[in-house]
């Protein structure tokens, strides 16, 4: 069953066509790398999908909803109750503590309960850290801080937009492992990225140019 | 979770918000001198102007029935008409007896001195001990309304430590009869002769150089007029006049009841002339109009001028403020970009923002207040030579001022936070 479906989907600047009639199926459970050179439209299909932006035509079915027709109120709305965001520059609030950082997506969503935060971040292998300030934290340390955070209210769909561009190869392989693990418990992932290797593990790969989809490919080697 | 923010944000963003908080300490410290002096001032200027004599004279009836006929103004005496001293402390039981400062009663009558000459000689109170019927004691007399005297000999008379039988003289009757302090003259009367010890000699720079001053008791003395005198002055502080208070000083009968009232309760000098009149039989009481008009006009342009600068000091203030707020939020759009995404409604994000810089207003607003305490009384004390009384309604007035200024300045900062596209912050596009 289809979490996420783009009915041609087209996302125009003036002359620039950053996506161009793109149309495609995200599954319930499935890890998805989208790729793509710069300019590809990777970000404005990232925007699009986490109900930050728009599209000039096309739907955005997501859960059955199309997002393209619902007013700013009701996409916030939709990313605090379905979707979970990770980024490259992990934009932690740089005042509070790891753990405040996961409890304010919680805030915002339900009640903040500070057990929870605790779990999600000994998920990621960071309770110790859990009283630091960012500012305190290694890039990599972060970055899990920020995965903690988009898991907190079990989203539908976790949207990472180049979560390893910022980390060493240690700290990627240790995101990676836990975007594994998600997997494996269910979750639906959506991952932009220009590394071939991060693409490599996921399930199926597309490969935008041009606004267009160029390649879906399911990856054969993908678990092993 | 709204408050763990709210103090993360002012505790973990020190430098900022105390950077916020100093300039709202500015503005608030700039609005509270400005404040308490204004409030103040009046009371202050209106002492300051009352050290220059009295503003208004009371007269026996008849005296000025003729003083008006000649248009004569202030205190020109007739023989035979006279106030009465046991009613002296009436005044201090008007409505308006707290703005009476000081006030004398006069006698004169003329006297031969040894030399051959004569001279007129006033009797009244230096520093005259008064216990009144409302349980208030005060010292008054002319050496409070008379604060321009200079002592060129001696001293001034003290009433109880120089006693009865003594005297001030002026500097031109005394250099004129070789009279020095210490010396012991002898003066005729009509009805008595007296020995008075001359206490000092003063220069007034007006007729009483040529005048003796004496204590009431011994000019009644020598007149005859044992419990009666010839004029009282009364130093008021007094509002300016309107043209009610030109009404009503024509004729109070000419006012509505609501008008009358309103008279009645406000300090005019025509007003209080009016109640001056109830409590002291047969008598006439008239402002020094020269004095009192000048007070009015200095007070109304010094009032005038501390608003304008109250007013340009609190829009100076907004702005300082106003940019700061709005660098400040804006430097967040990081922050609240990120909020956004994760699903954060507008409202709440308004209301963290601004919480976090009201706090920091309240924090800077009371540092302020003090600090501004402190600069009134500098003022106080260069401008005034006295301290600026505290005055109770600048504290919330500040307050409001703070909290107004500090959310109209953050209101286009979060306006423009609103209005933030995520994306734009979070992706760079």
């Amino acid at each position: 069953m289809s979490l996420l479906e783009l009915k041609n989907v087209s996302k125009i600047y003036g002359d620039l066509h950053a996506l161009d009639n793109v149309s495609l199926k995200v599954d319930t459970g499935e890890w998805v790398a989208i790729m793509g050179p710069s300019g590809s439209g990777k970000s404005t299909m990232m925007n699009i999908i986490g109900c930050m932006d728009k599209p000039s035509k096309g739907e955005v079915l997501l859960d059955g909803v199309d997002i393209s027709k619902e007013s700013a109120k009701s996409l916030t709305r939709i990313r605090r109750d379905k979707i979970g965001l990770i980024f490259q520059q992990f934009h932690l609030v740089n005042y509070l503590t790891a753990v405040e950082n996961v409890m304010v997506s919680q805030y915002y969503h339900s009640m903040p309960d500070e057990k929870e935060a605790m779990q999600a971040l000994e998920r990621v292998g960071l309770a110790d850290r859990a009283k630091h300030l960012p500012s305190q934290l290694s890039g990599g340390e972060q970055q899990r801080v920020c995965i903690a955070r988009a898991l907190i209210n079990y989203p539908e769909l976790l949207l990472a937009d180049e979560p390893t561009g910022n980390l060493d190869e240690a700290n990627e392989n240790i995101v990676l492992d836990i975007f594994s693990q998600l997997h494996k418990e269910g979750t639906t992932l959506v991952v932009v990225t220009h590394d071939p290797e991060v693409a490599e593990v996921a399930q199926r790969t597309i490969t935008l140019g041009h606004g267009k989809i160029m390649k879906d490919m399911i990856n054969e080697n993908f678990g092993r | 979770m709204f408050f763990r923010m709210i103090r993360g944000a002012l505790t973990r963003q020190r430098g900022k918000m105390l950077m916020i908080a100093l300039t709202i300490a500015l503005g608030a410290s700039l609005a509270t001198a400005m404040l308490n002096v204004m409030l103040d001032v009046g009371d202050k200027v209106n002492q300051e102007l009352k050290t220059y004599g009295a503003n208004i004279t009371v007269v026996p009836k008849a005296a000025s029935v003729l003083n008006n006929l000649y248009e004569v103004e202030g205190g020109e005496t007739t023989e035979g008409a006279y106030l009465r001293e046991d009613e002296l402390g009436n005044i201090k039981t008007i409505f308006w007896a707290f703005n009476i400062v000081d006030f004398s009663p006069f006698i004169d009558t003329e006297v031969s001195l040894p030399g051959g000459g004569t001279a007129t000689m006033v009797g009244t109170w230096f520093n005259h001990y008064l216990s009144l019927p409302t349980g208030e004691t005060l010292y008054t007399g002319v050496q409070n309304l008379r604060t321009w005297w200079d002592i060129e000999e001696g001293q001034w008379l003290d009433e109880v430590a120089d006693g009865a039988d003594t005297c001030m003289v002026g500097a031109a009757l005394a250099k004129a009869n070789g009279i020095h302090a210490g010396d012991v003259i002898r003066v005729n009367g009509r009805y008595a002769d007296a020995n008075l010890r001359v206490v000092g000699v003063y220069d007034s720079g007006d007729d009483a150089d040529e005048q003796i001053y004496a204590p009431m008791e011994i000019v009644q003395e020598l007149s005859n007029t044992d419990g009666y005198l010839t004029s009282i002055e009364v130093s008021a502080i007094t509002t300016p006049d309107n043209e009610l208070a030109i009404k009503a000083a024509k004729d109070p009968k000419s006012l509505s009841v609501s008008q009358y009232e309103t008279w009645y309760c406000t300090a005019y000098v025509s007003s209080i002339c009016y109640q001056i009149q109830e409590v002291i039989t047969d008598s006439v009481a008239s402002p020094v109009r020269k004095v009192a008009d000048s007070e009015g006009a200095i007070l109304e342009k010094t009032e005038l001028l501390m608003v304008l600068i109250t007013i340009l000091a609190l829009v100076g203030s907004g702005l300082g403020i106003s940019n700061l707020v709005t660098a400040s939020v804006m430097e967040r759009s990081n922050e609240i970009g990120l909020l956004k995404a994760i699903g954060a409604p507008d409202r709440s994000i308004t209301a963290v923002v601004l919480t976090e810089i009201v706090l920091t207003g309240i924090a800077g607003a009371v540092v302020g207040y003090f600090v501004g305490f402190g600069f009134a009384q500098i003022i106080g004390h260069s401008v005034f030579g006295s301290s600026i009384e505290m005055k109770a309604m600048v504290i919330p007035l500040v307050g409001v001022l703070v909290v107004v200024v500090t959310l109209l300045g953050s209101i286009p900062a979060v306006r423009t936070l609103l209005r933030l596209d995520p994306t734009v912050v979070l992706h760079g596009r």
